[in-house]
């Protein structure tokens, strides 16, 4: 029998506010445990919350980005649950009337389709604290950090639309591109400023009713939510086709260890208690300030990448790789002015940097070569100062700090030539030297010569200590050979 | 109305507070009356009356995103049960 795979998501965004969002108290990541938590975040008695005008704008800017209706009225309830990291023994969250109703996202596939991913809604809620079960204090008891608690959160919860690891994955990384493109998030996945829960169920081809599902929480990476999806799909085809049923549970899948398991089932999972957040009234966003919020919404990953391909001379790809990611985005533009060539500056950006990023974990924020400083490199490569092959050089030394691409190059003495008199007489010196290789050359048949050409080049790149114009080189070489043939 | 025993023991459950064997009927008594109280509410006609959580005509007053507030970690923690290295401590939590 062959199997299909219906997967919805939740996502948890942690909103860039500065502050929590019903304290003044500050949001910055890596403070000391426990100093950015006041009495409102503890549950002191006699607190009362009042809600960030910052977080409530950034959820509309959501709502506005996927052209979602924006719940002009909205208001909050209390989701009860005990448990030590969270002092108020509930969640001020959202229920009935969530800031952000349906909406859409068009996501892109690999063999080039692209597919709507409906949005069932988006509400705004509080994120609790982190419970440490190790660490500088004895054994035996658990350590409780605040600092987390009172974060804004935005909950996105699409509608079941997904059939594969593929498309979630897909989904998953425009939803971070949208929230990153209009500055709502941080976008920084190791500090779990975006979470994913994912809802994944099987059924037979072509059947109509949904499969039982089973949730899995809080997977904090694009590559620990494709393993988890996978092994969740294969345990449910496997569990069915033994003559077993899925149960209804939430699980958890450890990335590092790759192992997945139950957390807890239907039968004995939370009975919530909603009821309306007393201590917050109705939230009211007026038409003026939905009006000014989507004439002030930064430009749109999609929107970008069109303006890539238009105003750059981008091919798609390129245009999807550097427009899909705000930061890369903004760097690759920077790098494109300043060294005058979009499709060089394009190269160096996905390619070299990318890669050297990606080996150090390093997000291009904090990438050790900034977007002026690559587009002076880009701009010695494309006036042909330096070759390629240097260019790679020239970059280590940039990345290790020895400063400018043109302070570089002049220490190392890194000068392409490309004066064609100065390459002639070099090609010509090089001939003149090693008459065996022409020779074999003139002797070779027509068709393959030309795997013979390197051989001279090495001998022609040696001869000029690596400074010579490969291409201008290769040209002279060819026509001074076939003058002999 | 009334309540049954076994949803007196889930409330307790799941507000993790302990209710003593012997005092469970006294408990089940009050809530009960509570219960009627809101049963009487529901013999009103409400239809046409939009839902509304609050009395007030009032809607939220929204806070400007600055900090406002300071690290007072040692007060707060000076009152607390149990703490080290900066962490409030409680008893092992294993999810």
């Amino acid at each position: 029998m062959s199997w299909e795979t219906v997967i919805g998501l939740e996502v948890h965004v942690q909103l860039a506010t500065k502050t929590k969002i019903f304290s003044g108290a500050s949001t910055a990541f890596g403070a000391e445990p426990n100093t950015q938590a006041c009495a409102i975040d503890l549950a002191m008695p006699g607190t009362l919350p009042v809600l960030n005008k910052q977080a409530v704008h950034y959820a509309v800017m959501f709502g506005l980005a996927i052209d979602a209706e924006i719940g002009q009225e909205s208001a909050f309830e209390r989701k009860n649950y005990f448990y030590p990291d969270l002092p108020k023994g509930y969640q001020t969250t959202q229920l009935e009337k969530p800031i952000v109703g349906r909406g859409n996202v068009e996501i892109q596939l690999a063999d080039g389709r692209s597919k709507n991913i409906r949005i069932h809604h988006a509400h705004l809620e509080e994120d609790a604290g982190k419970s440490l079960h190790e660490g500088n204090f004895r054994h035996g008891v658990t350590g409780i950090d605040l600092n987390r608690a009172g974060t804004p959160l935005i909950e996105i919860v699409s509608e079941p639309d997904m059939s594969s690891a593929e498309e979630a994955i897909a989904f998953a990384k425009k939803l971070h591109s949208i929230v990153t493109s209009i500055g709502i998030c941080d976008g920084e996945m190791s500090q779990g400023s975006m979470r994913f829960d994912v809802n994944v169920s099987v059924r037979p081809t072509g059947a109509t009713e949904l499969g039982t599902r089973t949730e899995t929480k809080n997977l904090n990476s694009f590559k620990f939510m494709e393993e988890a999806i996978a092994k969740e799909v294969e345990r449910q085809i496997d569990l069915i086709e033994d003559g077993g049923s899925v149960i209804q549970e939430t699980r958890l899948y450890n990335g590092d260890t790759k192992v997945a398991r139950s957390m807890r089932s239907k039968e004995e999972a939370n009975d919530y208690r909603y009821f309306p957040c007393p201590d917050l009234l109705p939230v009211i966003v007026s038409d003026e300030t939905i009006e000014e919020l989507r004439r002030n919404l930064p430009e749109l990953p999609d929107a970008r990448q069109a303006r890539f391909v238009e105003q750059y001379g981008l091919s798609d790809y390129d245009a999807g790789v550097l427009g899909g990611d705000a930061a890369m985005a903004a760097y690759f533009e920077i790098a494109s002015e300043k060294s005058g060539n979009a499709k060089l500056a394009a190269n160096w950006t996905m390619g070299e940097l990318a890669a050297r990023l990606n080996n150090q974990d390093l997000s291009i924020n904090k990438s050790p070569v900034n977007a002026e400083q690559l587009g002076g490199l880009v701009a010695r490569i494309a006036d042909n100062s330096i070759s390629g092959k240097m260019a790679k050089e020239v970059f280590e030394g940039m990345w290790a700090g020895e400063g400018s691409a043109d302070e570089i190059i002049e220490a190392r003495g890194l000068v392409q030539v490309s004066d064609s008199g100065a390459l002639e007489q070099m090609v010509t010196d090089v001939l003149a030297a090693n008459q065996t290789m022409v020779d074999d050359y003139i002797n070779t048949e027509e068709a393959k010569r030309k795997k013979k050409l390197g051989g001279f080049m090495g001998k022609i790149m040696q001869a000029s200590k690596g400074q010579a114009n490969p291409q201008q080189v290769n040209k002279i070489l060819a026509q001074k050979l076939n003058e002999l043939v | 109305m009334s309540i049954e025993r076994h949803e007196i023991e889930k409330l307790a459950t799941l507000s993790r507070i302990a209710i003593n064997e012997n005092t469970i009927t006294e408990v089940s008594q009050r809530l009960g009356s509570v219960l009627e109280l809101v049963d009487q509410l529901q013999a009103v006609d409400t239809s046409g009356v939009a839902a509304m959580s609050h009395p007030l005509q009032a809607t939220q007053r929204l806070r400007e995103d600055e900090v406002t507030e300071i690290n007072q970690r040692e007060a707060f923690q000076a009152i607390a049960p149990d703490t080290e290295d900066g962490l409030f401590l409680v008893p092992k939590v294993i999810e």
